[in-house]
């Protein structure tokens, strides 16, 4: 028994190499799919195997075919941001600004794109809107529904910095100094919420990019975003053609993951350096 | 020492201002004030009094009930918004811009009033000297001290020359040490520039150093306007004499034009079977030794040394405790028998 109890106990070098074992496996369990999915993109093969030889004609193929998706997935996205912007900041200055029942309200009515199927989404808008031809046919379509999605986190991210900054106080220490609404607005108030308003930009871009399911409801033949077009090459093409594509939208997608990750770790918290106070009140 | 900003001094009216807010609560009941031009006036009470409301209400950040007005000097700023009434306001926690470095922050009144760079910079150096800040000009506010930030935001208040300076709570988040040391720099600008001040605190020694009048507040109504010693010597009602200092109280019956407490006797101006209560400060009753004529006798419950008095504490001379300073050297033990001679023409009927 005590034999067993010591063996048990697990000294900390074990302890940390097995630690270090279980972060690395599940390292591999997660990022094998992805390596698995962009080798297979550039094998002439895939049935084969590498052994087939490695080649660009699959990514020349998707680009040939599927280049109309890129540049709308794009312009979807920019004018999505453009729009969440327009909307967003304004309606998260009001959230900071009223905490009244109706502006919390508002708030919670926000999230439900988010809570609801996207699907469900699509299938109201097109409830809805279907009947305007001219306006179900065209990608403004689907920029309603991914503006409908990525708004509530565009709020979110500008609310959550205002909130923090003591807006008001902000706000009201400008004006008391004289100045109008719109010098408060871009001299205070929007450099001050900068890091928000950026956080929240490339989160409505990236989501843009891969929104599926509002998209697939939304789309027309002549409207496919990336994700629609993956959907397409999945059921209809060569495993190759739609890795390949894969690489195309891990080559979008990632810089702005990665550039998501550096704003957040950028915005510090607001350090008090000790420089002591005891010495200012001696000057 | 540079020019002071402000010299041509206004004088505010409130006429009549009342705050009822939407959710119904009465923040302020109407209120009837005039401060003198030049003259620095603290309002003084505990959280929720109304002196805030009443700070917002001048400063243009609250509109007052219908019928009420705020004047300044002849002029009707009952409409105008604060952007338009300059006025210098410094905010509990300051409100600087993070965003921007010591020297912008004080500049910032001077750029929105689009003031010409060479002018606004002359101006910058000025406050940066007046507040003793040179050396902190191209800081960032998260790199300064609680004290530095209060400094650079009067600078920041007082460079636009404000017809009025508004300070809320300007000295509560620094600590109690740094608190004195601002408060008298406070005090010598305050006097240098002669500009008309609003001050609020919930701090009586604050509001008796800094202020020509003090108003205290109770619950959205004044409770009594003054100077530091008509508040401190002849409290209004029984809220101003414990909020302001300590004030012991003898509370018991009339008899024979003597309130009869406990401890003893006091003279006591009242018809016979009354009750009454009567006040008197720390520093208006001697400890005598047990032998002499005291007016109130008890027991020493508790004893606090501060160097140069002694605070003793009495029980059984009243129904509460009753506070005296000795600043003699006699040590006092608890429950020493002692009794307290009291300066009788200092003895307040409180109402």
């Amino acid at each position: 028994m005590s034999t067993l109890a010591q063996r048990l106990r697990f000294g900390p070098r074990l302890r940390f190499g097995l630690q270090l074992f279980v972060t690395l496996a599940a390292c591999v369990f997660l990022v094998a799919p992805v390596l698995m999915s962009i080798l297979a993109g550039v094998t002439r093969n895939y049935f084969i195997g590498i052994r087939s030889g490695l080649t660009l004609q699959w990514l020349a193929q998707v680009w040939e075919l599927y280049r109309q998706t890129i540049y709308l997935s794009l312009q979807v996205a920019l004018t999505c941001v453009a729009v969440t912007l327009v909307i967003g900041v304004p309606a998260a200055y009001v959230l900071a600004k009223s905490r009244s029942r109706l502006t919390r309200l508002v708030e919670e009515l926000l999230v439900l794109p988010i809570a609801v199927p996207g699907l469900a989404t699509g299938l109201a808008l097109i409830l809805t809107y279907g009947g305007l031809r001219e306006f179900r046919a065209s990608w403004l379509f689907i920029l309603v529904g991914h503006v409908l999605f990525t708004l509530p986190f565009m709020v979110r991210s500008v609310l959550a910095v205002m909130t923090t900054i003591d807006l008001n106080t902000l706000e009201e220490g400008a004006a008391s100094l004289g100045a109008s609404f719109r010098q408060r607005l871009f001299g205070v108030i929007v450099p001050n919420v900068r890091s928000g308003i950026l956080a929240g930009a490339l989160m409505v871009v990236t989501l843009s990019i891969g929104e599926f399911n509002i998209t697939w409801m939304l789309h027309t033949p002549l409207t496919q975003t990336i994700p629609v077009g993956l959907a397409d090459t999945y059921a209809s093409m060569r495993l190759e053609i739609g890795s390949a594509y894969t690489i195309v939208f891990f080559v979008m997608i990632i810089p702005l993951l990665i550039a998501m990750q550096m704003i957040s770790g950028r915005r510090r918290p607001a350090r008090i350096v000790e420089t002591a106070d005891a010495g200012a009140a001696r000057e | 020492m540079p020019a002071p900003p402000g010299n041509s001094a206004v004088s505010i009216r409130l006429d009549g201002c009342g705050k009822t807010f939407a959710d119904g609560t009465r923040a302020l009941e109407p209120l009837t004030l005039d401060v003198r031009a030049g003259e620095t006036i603290v309002f003084l009470g505990p959280s929720g009094c109304g002196k805030t409301t009443t700070l917002r209400l001048i400063a243009g950040l609250e509109a007052p009930d219908a019928g009420g007005h705020v004047w300044f000097g002849g002029e009707d700023v009952t409409a105008l918004p604060i952007e338009k009434r300059n006025v210098g306001m410094v905010f509990q926690s300051y409100a600087l811009f993070p965003n921007m470095s010591v020297a912008e922050n004080i500049a910032y009144g001077l750029k929105v009033r689009r003031v010409a760079t060479p002018m606004r910079a002359a101006r910058v150096s000025e406050m940066l000297s007046l507040m003793h800040l040179n050396e902190f000009a191209s800081r960032r506010i998260d790199q300064l001290s609680g004290g530095q930030r209060q400094r650079v935001a009067l600078a920041r208040a007082l460079i636009v020359k404000p017809r009025v300076l508004l300070l809320d709570e300007p000295l509560t988040a620094l600590d109690a040490k740094l608190r004195e040391s601002l408060r008298i720099e406070i005090d010598r600008l305050l006097r240098e520039l002669e500009i008309t001040t609003v001050y609020v605190t919930h701090d009586q020694a604050e509001a008796m150093s800094l202020g020509d009048r003090i108003v205290v507040m109770e619950r959205g109504r004044v409770a009594q306007i003054g100077t530091p010693q008509e508040i401190y010597y002849h409290p209004a009602n029984r809220f101003v004499a414990d909020f302001i200092g300590t004030m012991n109280r003898l509370h018991g019956t009339v008899r024979g034009g003597h309130l009869e407490v406990a401890g003893g006797r006091v003279p006591c101006d009242a018809p016979d079977g009354e009750a009454a209560e009567l006040g008197f400060r720390p520093e208006d009753a001697r400890v005598v030794e047990a032998e002499a004529s005291g007016d109130l006798a008890g027991t020493v419950a508790a004893v606090f040394f501060l160097g140069d008095r002694t605070r003793v504490i009495v029980e059984g001379a009243a129904d509460g405790l009753i506070v005296v300073e000795s600043s003699g050297r006699r040590p006092f033990t608890k429950g020493d028998e002692v009794r307290i001679a009291l300066r009788r023409e200092t003895l307040l009927r409180l109402k």
